[in-house]
């Protein structure tokens, strides 16, 4: 049934239909209406059984969730931005340890300056942390995304992220169908591990490893996010004949299949690329999309099989490497080897707003081959803040805080001495 | 078995022979029955007091739940020397996560077994002083103040170990450690405020909190057995020598940690909700030398002549205790 509800609140009662035992978790901006709602459920008696901890930290709520998976408990917390920083060390031994736990990323930039807007660099900052990560373009497939995360966690034992755009999607109100308890109690099965810390049967778990066996844990953690490359898929596949609509999966093209120029993106900023995509294709330009839904693990096939004719190709992403450049660029270029031209643009960092104006502006730069590709491109930046500072210290200027050093060279104080 | 009456000779350790014990009261290591939780062939040192204390208060905590006990370890000694994979000297189900998060696993294994309607199955916590008192500290807190069902264990050798004996939180004054040499103008260890993480305990009122040595094992045992009749969170902060940290004979571990006690540098006792409900007196008042002397940590307070006035610093320290904890009877007002 669709209902008219805020993000977060379609993501709390998804999750409550997939019955966790464990919820534990802190709040942080903009993830704090998905815990609100989970605490509600659970206080209220309507999500039993199930024990949600109030936490003091990420690292607290991640350490407890391992504790609880161990247990053999089904687990679940979420996230954003800095909290997801903090509970870093437990996100590695979380993975590290096969433990299928679930978590809502609601994608915030990372500090400093501190800032509590959407991008992508908290969620990038960790894709090298053995998580799955997918990424929700919509309110109503970051719900479903949920219940194929628990679903593929615990199949392949291996923790699972889902990405949500913050604010942009958790805040807002559309349209969602939330999965409701008995489908997804159709579709997920309960959650059987093969070794839990359980007195009948005494086990080690998270022994000290050496040289000579700890190869081979790395490389099964790889093996089985190559193996989630074809379970996602299928997962997904499931999903759309128990539920009837498709989310998820690992890529999805919009209007490719002719294209010459493809854009390539993560998450929500699909809608916007789309209507310029639209508004290219009215004037004769072979334009389209790429979604990728999933990052981790890297669907280099799916990539390079839907962008096998392209000649151009913009990755359109939320963070970057500082001092190196793009990383989904540098991604798709792993799946693309030579052949096709790559512009990586940098876009929407912070909550900055990638406008349809913004886009449109782009594609025609790159479409009149304006825009150099070997150059990592910002949209949209204001390049006489950026020059005046970095002409300050060419001059020999002296170090301090960058955002502050901008309000100083403006001639901008906050407070005299008293 | 024949009915032996009880004499409490004295054997140069305040120490009552355990055979000498009413059958029900001799120590769980007696009995044929107990769980060796931590068993044999481990790789601790000679004379370690972490795994003295470790065995002891798991197989305590096992016979007192009828060995329905699960284990979340920090990183550090006890984690390392008992699971070199593929082996384990554990006999009970035992995880080990990361170094500063023991406490909010324990936590999490609480909540698991909660809401699977397994609330038979006790969860203890364990760690050493610096994944305790420094690095855990936080996730400890959040435990005690939600009075989480576990009890958390704190072995405390004064140090980090494992790392190669470097100073912690619970590292004494003027001890040597590898990075507070004794060099400079304060050699050893920095005076600071002190951390005492029991009394931290009982500021959050949680049931129970208490501390022991691994001198009087039996009074470790009974405080595990008196944290396993009570719910919520209860801490235990154990006091265990350790010969290659200190600089001491392995045959002098039991010994260090009774001066450690009756010198009144490392009071025991225990508290429930807050409140100190039983202090285990010093038997002979003795001067924090014969505790410093014997250990090579201290050895740059006697050497190459007698420093006296930092030796009269952690004297005072003592002394404190002995009045603050009411260590001694007419000593002090006790009023913790």
């Amino acid at each position: 049934m669709l209902e008219q509800l805020e993000g977060s609140q379609a993501i709390a009662r998804t999750v409550a239909a997939c019955r966790p035992e464990v919820i534990s978790a802190y709040p942080i901006s903009p993830q704090t209406h998905i815990v609100e709602g989970l605490s509600d459920l659970v206080r209220a008696g309507d999500l039993a059984p199930c024990e949600y901890l109030m936490v003091e930290s990420e690292f607290g709520a991640m350490s407890a969730c391992i504790g609880a998976s161990a247990a053999g408990a089904r687990a679940y917390t979420a996230t954003a931005s800095q909290g997801l920083l903090y509970m870093a060390e437990a996100l590695y031994n979380a993975s590290g340890l096969g433990l299928p736990i679930v978590m809502t990323l609601a994608n915030r930039a990372i500090g400093a300056p501190i800032n509590i807007w959407n991008d992508h660099s908290d969620a990038m900052s960790q894709r090298d942390s053995g998580w799955i990560q997918l990424y929700a373009e919509t309110n109503q497939e970051a719900a479903d995304l949920h219940v194929q995360a628990f679903r593929l966690a615990e199949r392949i034992s291996l923790p699972v992220m889902v990405c949500m755009d913050g604010f942009i999607l958790t805040h807002a109100y559309e349209e969602v169908d939330v999965p409701s308890p008995e489908r997804v109690d159709a579709y997920l099965p309960p959650f059987e591990p093969r070794q839990v810390l359980d007195p009948d049967e005494p086990v080690t778990i998270g022994a000290m490893v050496g040289p000579e066996a700890f190869t081979e844990v790395r490389y099964l953690m790889h093996a089985k996010q190559l193996e989630a490359l074809d379970l996602i898929p299928s997962i997904a596949g499931e999903f759309e004949s128990a539920f009837g609509r498709r989310s998820g999966g690992l890529v999805r093209g919009y209007r490719i299949e002719d294209a010459e120029t493809v854009v390539i993106a993560l998450g929500s900023v699909l809608g916007t690329i789309e209507e310029v995509v639209d508004e290219l294709r009215e004037q004769g330009v072979r334009i389209g999309a790429l979604a990728i839904k999933c990052f981790r693990p890297w669907p280099s096939q799916e990539i390079r099989a839907a962008l096998s004719d392209v000649g151009r190709v913009i990755v359109l992403e939320k963070a970057f490497a500082v001092g190196a450049g793009g990383i989904v660029g540098q991604n798709v270029r792993l799946a693309l080897g030579g052949g096709a031209r790559i512009h990586d643009v940098i876009g929407g960092l912070g909550g900055r707003p990638i406008t349809r104006r913004s886009l449109r502006t782009l594609l025609e730069d790159v479409l009149a081959d304006r825009l150099e590709p070997r150059l990592l491109h910002f949209l949209d930046l204001d390049h006489d803040v950026v020059e005046r500072e970095l002409e300050r210290l060419r001059r020999g200027g002296r170090p301090g805080p960058h955002a502050e050093n901008i309000v100083r060279e403006l001639g901008i104080v906050a407070a005299r001495p008293h | 078995m024949a009915e032996q009456p009880v004499k409490h000779y004295q054997v140069g350790t305040f120490v009552i022979g355990n055979r000498l014990l009413d059958p029900d009261q001799r120590s769980v290591q007696a009995r044929m029955e107990r769980s060796n939780t931590l068993t044999s062939g481990h790789r601790a040192c000679r004379g370690c007091g972490e795994a003295l204390g470790a065995r002891y208060a798991l197989d305590a905590a096992m016979r007192a739940t009828g060995g329905s006990v699960i284990a979340a370890n920090a990183t550090g000694c006890l984690e390392v020397f008992s699971t070199p994979f593929p082996e384990s000297s554990w006999q009970l189900p035992w995880i080990h996560s990361l170094f500063g998060n023991a406490p909010a696993v324990a936590a999490g294994m609480a909540a698991a077994m909660k809401a699977k309607g397994r609330e038979e199955v006790r969860v203890v916590g364990q760690a050493g002083d610096g994944g305790t008192v420094d690095i855990g500290l936080a996730c400890l807190s959040g435990m005690f103040e939600r009075n989480d069902d576990v009890l958390f264990i704190c072995y405390d050798n004064e140090g980090y170990m494992n790392t190669g004996v470097q100073r912690s939180g619970a590292t004494p004054p003027a001890a040597r450690t590898a990075n507070t040499k004794p060099v400079g103008s304060e050699p050893g260890n920095a005076f600071g405020q002190g951390k005492s993480v029991p009394l931290i305990a009982m500021a959050h009122e949680i049931p129970y909190v208490a501390t022991a040595t691994v001198a009087e094992l039996r009074d470790l045992e009974a405080k595990v057995e008196r944290a396993m009749e009570l719910r919520g969170a209860r801490y235990i902060h154990a006091f265990v020598p350790c010969p290659l940290g200190w600089g001491s004979a392995s045959e002098d571990t039991i010994k260090l940690a009774r001066l450690a006690k009756e010198t009144g540098l490392f009071p025991v006792f225990a508290a429930e909700g807050g409140e100190v409900t039983a202090v285990s007196k010093i038997r002979r008042r003795t001067p924090v030398v014969e505790y410093l002397r014997p250990q090579r940590r201290f050895a740059h307070l006697f050497r190459p002549e007698e420093n006296r006035e930092v030796i009269d610093r952690i004297q005072a320290g003592a002394d404190r205790n002995i009045a603050r904890f009411g260590l001694i009877d007419g000593e002090g007002s006790g009023d913790v």
